[in-house]
């Protein structure tokens, strides 16, 4: 069952990833991120870590992507960037594209255990990752947020120079 | 094997039952405006002349919309066109399996949960899923391609995503003072007592986070009086290019989100299927008195009262309706983000204070 189920997401999460690579149109791309995002919340939930896959699913699939969608019915784009442009974004999503290959292949060693370790004692419940998240990485967490807030100010900063003139 | 069955009778039952209650909703509806603009309201539909105040009317309804033609513009997006009420219908539908009816059952030695699945993590699955059922409307606005819809698809969107923001809010002091998010733990808890005779229902601990929950849940109903997305009267709404059952389907997810907000607000705040003073052997009463009951009556009061309390809710949903004008845009946005969202975070904060005293 759990086998089945890990298959099914996995090829609805891969195959709607594809999908939005290969359509042109944003409004599809922004739905088969969506459809992405909430089967990878569904192989959280496999994972036995629920909280993380409903977080997932209410702030990604829910949220953000909404917001997407928004500001993407909203400005209605026709064409991409100018061609002079687009040979800089080539260049740049190559490198990327290289890094987080390079990334994936390091992360698959891990994989090839024999034995999967056993998940912690109430591992992925929200008691846990809330003591974790105020105690050991309390750094980071602080440290994001303030980078969150900072961006939240400086988007109102920008909007507000335009209205000026 | 028997496990299945179980599970497979347990939502058979609950869909029934949320189905037969929407139906009736839209009955309730009809009737209960009619009583309060003085009309009689639908009497007509009958079985061999037996009318008993309408209350055949559903289905007559039904029947209608089963048999309208379904008719798909020429200009809309056809597939996305056709998907936008079942994504709505659906994930309304889904998230009645983390509800919990009642405590437990005993049947012939098996001790039967009242609730499909007792999720770890029940309140954030059924806020995920209400939130992804924004997508029905964004959906039915963008794929129909007609202005009306598009506008209407919108400002559901924004409305939505704005009051989404308070009602998370609003259920983090309930979260606090409830260490769980398990939705049978919280009405468990809610069976203790302050003072030893007050029951500890979440109304009476956090007053302020039921009222902006309250008006959070109402706005994303999208109803009177927070129905922009639909305008009845000036843009007819996201679901403008739909008819027959995929219209109908639209508006049973409406009705359906008012018993979702019901039941929510009846196991968060008023205590789920706890009858004051009501244990598993009978009721203890504060003054000393006792009433031993055997367990089936215990589980018909404990189900009926979970009843009782959705349908009041329902009632008065309907109530507001057709009590109040619909708000201006920018006042509901007004009303969201500078008193419900403040006001959710001041809660916070204040339960924090409290706790810590």
């Amino acid at each position: 069952m759990a086998y089945t189920l890990f298959f099914l997401l996995s090829i609805v999460c891969i195959g709607s990833i594809i999908g939005m690579i290969a359509t042109k149109n944003q409004v599809y791309n922004a739905y088969l991120l969506v459809l992405a995002f909430a089967s990878m919340g569904g192989l959280f939930a496999l994972l036995q870590a629920p909280f993380i896959a409903a977080v997932q699913i209410i702030i990604y699939a829910g949220a953000i992507l909404v917001l997407f969608i928004f500001v993407i019915m909203m400005i209605n784009l026709r064409q991409g960037l100018p061609p002079e442009k687009k040979k800089w974004t080539y260049y740049f999503s190559g490198g990327i594209a290289a890094v987080l290959a390079g990334e994936l292949i390091l992360s698959l060693k891990g994989t090839f255990s024999i034995e999967p370790s056993a998940p912690m004692e109430n591992f992925g419940s929200p008691t846990r990752i809330g003591r974790l998240l105020f105690t050991e990485y309390l750094y980071p967490f602080e440290i994001t947020s303030v980078l969150i807030l900072a961006a939240i100010v400086g988007a109102i900063v920008l909007v507000k120079k335009r209205e000026k003139k | 094997m028997s496990d299945i069955l179980i599970v497979l009778f347990k939502i058979m039952g609950t869909l029934s039952w949320f189905l037969t209650l929407t139906l009736y909703l839209t009955w309730l509806e009809r009737k209960e405006s009619a009583v309060m603009q003085d009309r009689v309201g639908a009497n007509r539909a009958n079985i061999l002349g037996l009318r008993i105040i309408g209350l055949f009317q559903p289905f007559a309804d039904a029947i209608k919309m089963i048999f309208k033609e379904d008719f798909t513009p020429r200009f809309s997006k056809k597939f996305l066109h056709m998907m936008a009420p079942f994504v709505s219908f659906f994930f309304v539908a889904v998230t009645i399996t983390a509800v919990p009816f009642g405590d437990y059952v005993k049947i012939a030695g098996k001790t039967v949960k009242l609730q499909i699945l007792d999720f770890n993590v029940g309140l954030l699955f059924i806020l995920a899923m209400l939130s992804l059922g924004i997508y029905g409307v964004i959906l039915s606005g963008w794929g129909s391609r007609s202005r009306f819809s598009l506008i209407g698809g919108m400002r559901g969107a924004a409305q939505i995503i704005s009051y989404e923001v308070a009602l998370g809010l609003s259920l983090i002091g309930l979260i606090m003072v409830y260490p769980t998010l398990k939705l049978s733990s919280m009405v468990h808890f809610q069976g203790e007592m302050i003072l030893g005779f007050i029951p500890q229902w979440g109304v009476f601990l956090q007053p302020l986070g039921f009222i902006i929950f309250f008006f959070a849940a109402l706005a994303e109903t999208k109803r009177v009086p927070f129905d922009l997305p639909e305008g009845e009267s000036e843009i007819i709404g996201f679901f403008a290019e739909y008819s027959g059952l995929k219209w109908g389907l639209f508006m049973m997810t409406d009705f359906m989100e008012i018993i979702i907000i019901s039941t929510l607000i009846t196991t968060l705040f008023f205590g789920g299927w706890q009858v004051p003073w009501l244990a598993a052997d009978g009721f203890h009463f504060p003054w000393g008195g006792e009433w031993l009951l055997p367990h089936w009556i215990v589980v018909l009061f404990q189900v009926g009262a979970f009843n009782i309390k959705v349908f009041f809710f329902c009632w008065l949903q309907v109530l507001i309706r057709w009590t109040y004008p619909r708000y201006r845009y920018d006042q509901l946005m007004d009303l969201g983000w500078k008193l419900l969202v403040p006001l959710s975070l001041i809660n916070i904060v204040g339960t924090g204070i409290v706790m810590s005293l």
